[in-house]
């Protein structure tokens, strides 16, 4: 239909009062994206209330944001240059938001990363940073925002970009670039600033259009978790959305955490004209089965011959705890990954990382609120998930506590003690891994008991078994 | 993917988790283009069927084409619809004359209460969308509604990943927004895309046409000659003008529509 590129999402963080919201603000009003009547109505409130008039209102919709001059809860926005279109999410910056602010980053692919050029790199601005790098966001612009209140002097710029270059580096998060702006005074925003003109780069709104497009996961093996299976008529169709790789009619699946075989008969839909024998990663999309198991939500298929997933009951995770309530040993919660939902507790705390300083506890007794954490995760039932570093949408879960999602993660590592690999995943370990003699799997009774570096011999020994 | 290929799984996702994880659903049904998109995409995430009811909270002030239209798409589509009307209000002769914003909230708010507590309804999809006004930009896909139908939008939960609000106390409600993230021209679009039914209140006659449909006493018309699907995909790629200019409850208050969906108007 037209030649743009496929859009891209992106989050703005930083520290409270950075500015976030006025860059956001100053690039729409600048680039004419703005109804009428926005402009007119944050004025006229200005004039109401006696205050200057902000561009961070024109993003910060309630009466509480504009009376206390901060940003509540996310706003996402579309935004669109003849390269593409955008959403850009903007994200509040004080604590007290953490949660809100991560529910804008996980929606996200890239980031503009807002750092006051007088206050320089805060608390925040680290954490939202960490937050970046642990929800895999590796797409980042700092914007070096308030370049007024310094005099427009390079050295500033230098110096904020160095502090906090720094620190990113730690967290093995490279900005792709650093931007000098005033989002107030329009500087770098939606055209060169004529205030630094030791400044060679490209103006904010050029720069969006050199960031990198979606990766697309087409080509990767498939994810199709079951959310519903319908018998509204003589079909039985089960229903999902494929979160990696692609199906088609005729392909041989395997079902996990099962690994049950059977074939796709077809892809259903509604109208004839919606008609069609394969479908890709995106996609909500429905099969029909030829071998009619008693399928359920929650269970992960994958094409035979495809990395299958990993499948335990217990593993190790990077989380983020958002509940008022500390995530506690000997308690309960429900686990949601994809579409599966199990009960889990708390089986260790690793380490507890200060997000803002780097520094780490050991030996903690919980986890509280705005805590990161590196800890194993004991589930009731076996699950099916991938690492997150493979497979995104199935290697990262959220944890429930009573009625609220007060946790997310990520899947590091499969929990070697106790975890039980199906047969599947131990044909396929043997037969596709280079394992070359470091790390092998040592078998009790049929089962995987745990990966251990051993000798090659041992174990084409085990392959020799016909496990 | 395609722009709109991509938004509708992204809708027929959140209808499929609606149905799995909510009890006793219900979809909005406004007759307006956002809701008979919303119906479209449920057709299509359920093949065919659509397993719960629609329902109209009807002010009887709407636009009198707007019933007529109701009854026969209802008629022609076999659905199953709940119509509801706060007749006491009407009684005790709440008009806009009282105020736009109180005439709202007994008509439409408190009619919508009365509904969801009379049938007991645990989920209500509506077709909002963020790009309509402020309040909604700030709206989350699984939005929950206490006792007394409030929006505590000061204290939203997180929402990542697709991982939606499905557990709460018995006796609150989720309104869910499948449409959030579509803009006004995207839901154009897939209209022409899908050559989906609309009514023809939104086609220029006469140099008019709505944009925005609601009651006849508080929405008006815009200047225009766009009388084909195309002509109004162009004109709005143009226009300046806020999609809502019309809605004259939206004018009362800086703040009128957070006000008003805060006590649970749609
Ligand atoms: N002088 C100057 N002031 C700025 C600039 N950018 C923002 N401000 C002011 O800084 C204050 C905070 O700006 P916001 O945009 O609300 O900051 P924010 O980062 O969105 O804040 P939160 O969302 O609450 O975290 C406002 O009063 C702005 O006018 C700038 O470039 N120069
Ligand atoms: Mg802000």
């Amino acid at each position: 239909m037209n030649e743009k590129q496929a859009g891209l999402n992106i989050v703005v963080v930083g520290h409270v009062d950075h500015g976030k919201s006025t860059v956001l603000g100053r690039l729409l009003y600048d680039t004419g994206a703005l109804p009428s009547g926005a402009v007119e109505k944050v004025k006229k409130i200005a004039h109401d209330t006696g205050k200057p008039f902000e561009y961070a209102y024109l993003l910060d919709a309630f009466e509480e944001e504009q009376q206390q001059g901060i940003t509540i809860d996310t706003t996402q926005i579309q935004f669109s240059t003849k390269k593409r279109d955008y959403i850009i999410i903007d994200a509040p910056g004080h604590k007290e938001f953490l949660k809100n602010m991560i529910s804008g980053a996980a929606n996200a692919e890239a980031a503009l990363l807002v750092v006051d050029a007088h206050e320089g790199v805060q608390e925040q601005s680290k954490r939202h940073a960490y937050m970046l790098s642990l929800l895999g966001i590796r797409k980042v612009y700092v914007l070096v925002n308030k370049m007024d209140l310094v005099g427009y002097r390079e050295e500033a710029f230098r110096r904020i970009a160095g502090v906090l270059g720094e620190f990113l580096s730690t967290l093995d998060v490279h900005p792709l670039l650093y931007l000098p702006v005033s989002g107030f005074c329009g500087d770098n925003i939606a055209e060169k600033s004529r205030n630094m003109p030791w400044y060679k780069g490209k103006s904010l709104l050029d720069s969006l259009d050199l960031m990198e497009g979606k990766t697309r996961m087409g080509d990767s093996a498939l994810r199709f978790p079951i959310q519903d299976v319908y018998k509204f008529d003589d079909r039985r169709i089960i229903a999902g959305r494929i979160e990696a790789g692609h199906l088609a009619a005729g392909d041989r699946i395997s079902i996990y955490p099962g690994g049950r075989e059977t074939t796709i008969a077809s892809i259903a839909c509604w109208q004839e004209k919606d008609k069609k024998t394969e479908a890709f990663a995106g996609e909500s999309t429905g099969i029909q089965v030829q071998d009619e198991f008693f399928n359920q939500r929650g269970e992960i298929i994958t094409r035979v011959g495809d990395v299958p997933p990993l499948v335990s009951k217990r593993f190790r995770a990077s989380i983020f705890w958002m509940g008022r309530q500390p995530l506690k040993f000997h308690k309960k919660y429900k686990l949601k990954l994809a579409t599966q939902e199990v009960e889990a507790e708390l089986a260790a705390i690793t380490k507890i990382i200060d997000a803002a300083e780097l520094t780490s506890r050991k030996d903690a007794e919980e986890i509280r609120i705005n805590d990161v954490a590196e800890v194993i995760l004991q589930l009731k039932e076996e699950i099916a998930f991938d690492l997150f570093r493979d497979f995104q949408a199935t290697g990262r879960f959220v944890l429930v506590d009573g009625y609220d999602v007060a946790g997310g993660g990520i899947v590091s590592a499969v929990e070697e003690e106790g975890s039980l690999f199906s047969e599947r995943t131990m044909r396929y370990i043997m037969e596709h891994l280079p394992l070359n003699g470091e790390l092998t799997v040592v078998v009790k009774d049929g089962k995987v008991e745990r990966l251990e570096r051993v000798e090659k011999e041992v174990f084409s020994g085990i392959d020799g078994e016909g496990i | 993917m395609e722009h709109l290929d991509q938004l509708e799984a992204e809708s027929i996702y959140i209808l499929r988790e609606a149905y799995k994880k909510l009890g006793k659903l219900g979809m909005l049904w406004s007759i307006g283009k956002d809701s008979t998109v919303l119906l479209w995409l449920a057709k299509k995430a359920f093949y065919g069927h659509v397993p719960f009811p629609f329902i109209h909270v009807d002010t009887k002030r709407k636009i009198p084409e707007m019933i007529v239209y109701r009854d026969k798409i209802a008629k022609e589509l076999g659905l199953d619809l709940i119509v509801h009307t706060n007749q006491e209000a009407i009684d005790a002769g709440i008009g806009p004359e009282a105020g736009r914003l109180l005439c709202c909230k007994a008509l439409k708010t408190d009619g919508l209460k009365q509904v969801v507590h009379q049938y007991g309804f645990d989920g209500l999809i509506v077709g909002v969308r963020r790009d309509e006004e402020g309040s909604r930009s700030k709206e989350r896909v699984f939005s929950e509604r206490k006792e007394d139908d409030a929006w505590d939008y000061r204290n939203q939960p997180p929402e990542l990943w697709d991982q939606f609000k499905t557990d709460f106390p018995k006796g609150h409600h989720i309104r869910v927004h499948p449409l959030l993230a579509w803009n006004e021209i995207d839901i154009w679009e897939y209209i022409r895309q899908e050559n989906i039914p609309i009514i023809d209140l939104y086609f220029a006659k006469n140099g008019k046409r709505y944009r925005s449909l609601g009651c006849a006493c508080c929405t008006g018309q815009i200047d225009s000659e766009a009388d084909t699907l195309d002509k109004i995909i162009e004109e709005l790629k143009t226009t300046k003008t806020n999609e809502r200019a019309g809605r004259k409850q939206d004018q009362e208050d800086s703040y009128a529509m957070q006000k008003l969906r805060k006590e649970g108007y749609m």
